[in-house]
């Protein structure tokens, strides 16, 4: 198995600076809009980019939660490896707000649909955008497109990108991974 | 681990302490779903199940009904009263029965023991057993487990003290097996003609004075005094049942600490437990009944995704 380095921990500082910025320049305040990392890997990009609007942006009221789309997935019982669900962490309404759901990599979309039926249990939002770090683009299962994106990546079926934060990994790094070679 | 070890939930004693902590982690997340204004998920949107209750039952019918409702299932309702089991129809084929109807689970209450372990063994379908005879309810226990876990957090070491008919209980049993599997010491209390003999061999402590045992318990679990299931007299009155058992606030004011005090329902007000107690802030009985929905779920839930 081959490991390409996408982007290094600088690449990411610098991005995550640029999107908070296209998200500023969208949501003002964030008065109206919330923040909803996804579950499991979309949270770590959640925080750290909630993180940087409110240290560095000065964005003192900002709401982020964290959305888990297990139960509305559309692969269960069609799945080799059974779901296990995580934490739903959603203490302010979405009611006619701008929610933006955030994730690590967009691949197929059809995380993004469940995230899309999840969401409606907590009421009906204004308008629903996506940000993600790193778009496989040409891998759609479905007609879904980001609003925001760190890195358009071209990877090939066998090829999986692996998204690294500190918290987690130890390191903020993306890679491409090859399992063919 | 994300996959309980068996194909039924038929008790618990064939269950693994992961697989009981996988329902109560997974049942966190159904009891956040059901405090949503929409408090349902499609999980389960290609899975039809039956509930087939040859006893009487509320909560355990009402809360198994919603948890499947809320997963999303199809759900077919069979009592035994208006069936064709007066015909005399044998329980595996009025079973197979429904299940040519392309059911995929079977939910059942039977007062026979054994009764959904002889029915995993002979249809195909997942099983849950929601009480068989006097032997076990395994979902109560895992509510009654999670309620504990709920509010005392571990439930390693703590010391759990169940009281009243023993002998006619399939609550108890489930819970003397749950309570184990997850480190509790749990004692058994009530006149010894409601003890079963040999209770001892599975490692709980038996007590009859319900005083002296209290004193040492963290959490107390009130059971009915079953009397549909009793041919005849096992104590001399209900006056003397109350007085050596019943949970009164005299009795509990005599504690220097209060337990967590359960009762799976349905309570006998005035005998097990007084009505000043049943309704106190130290009696969980109502969040067992909204925890019994979430944990259904979860069991649901896992034995749906291993089909």
């Amino acid at each position: 198995m081959s490991e390409t380095l996408l982007l290094d921990s600088k690449s990411i500082h610098l991005l995550l600076h640029r999107l908070a910025n296209q998200l500023l320049e969208h949501h003002l305040n964030f008065s109206e809009t919330v923040l909803i990392g996804l579950q499991p890997r979309g949270i770590y990009f959640a925080n750290r980019l909630g993180g940087l609007l409110r240290e560095e942006y000065g964005i003192k009221d900002l709401s982020l939660g964290y959305l888990d789309i297990t139960f509305f997935r559309d692969d269960f019982r069609r799945s080799q490896e059974p779901l296990k669900a995580n934490k739903t962490k959603i203490d302010f309404l979405v009611e006619n707000k701008k929610v933006v759901f955030i994730d690590d990599v967009l691949y197929t979309g059809r995380s993004i649909q469940s995230a899309l039926s999840a969401i409606q249990s907590f009421g009906r939002p204004k308008a629903i955008e996506l940000l993600v770090l790193i778009d496989r683009r040409f891998s759609r299962h479905l007609p879904i497109q980001p609003n925001y994106t760190g890195r358009q990546v071209d990877a090939i079926n066998q090829e999986r990108v692996k998204v690294c934060w500190k918290e987690n990994e130890g390191e903020d790094a993306v890679y491409i991974l090859n399992n063919t070679l | 681990m994300s996959q309980l070890s068996a194909p039924h939930l038929l008790g618990i004693k064939n269950l693994t302490e992961s697989d009981i902590q996988l329902v109560f982690e997974t049942a966190d997340q159904f009891k956040e779903v059901l405090g949503r204004s929409i408090k349902k998920v499609p999980s389960l949107r290609d899975v039809t199940i039956a509930n087939i209750f040859f006893e009487n039952s509320t909560r355990t019918k009402l809360s198994f009904e919603l948890a499947e409702k809320r997963l999303s299932a199809d759900v077919i309702n069979f009592s035994a009263g208006q069936s064709s089991v007066k015909k005399g129809e044998t329980l595996v084929d009025t079973v197979n029965n429904i299940l040519a109807m392309k059911v995929d689970m079977v939910v059942m209450r039977h007062h026979h023991a054994g009764a959904a372990m002889f029915l995993s063994k002979h249809v195909k379908a997942s099983i849950v057993n929601a009480g068989d005879g006097a032997h076990e309810h395994p979902t109560q226990a895992l509510l009654d487990a999670y309620s504990i876990r709920e509010r005392l957090g571990d439930i390693a070491g703590k010391r759990v003290l169940i009281v009243g008919d023993i002998l006619h209980s399939r609550v108890a049993f489930s819970n003397i097996f749950a309570l184990q599997k997850l480190g509790a010491f749990v004692t058994v209390c009530g006149p010894q003609s409601l003890i079963p003999r040999y209770i001892e061999e599975l490692g709980v402590e038996v007590a009859l004075d319900f005083d002296h045992a209290l004193k040492k318990a963290d959490v107390v679990n009130m059971l009915r005094v079953q009397n549909e299931r009793m041919e005849y007299s096992y104590f001399p009155s209900t006056r003397e049942y109350v007085m050596q058992y019943g949970l009164t606030s005299e009795r509990l004011g005599r504690l220097d600490h209060i337990p967590l005090i359960m009762h799976p329902g349905p309570i006998n007000r005035g005998v097990e437990l007084s009505s000043e107690i049943a309704d106190s802030s130290d009696a969980i009985i109502l969040d067992q009944v909204e925890n019994g929905v979430a944990v259904r779920m979860a069991v649901l839930y896992l034995l749906a995704s291993a089909m």
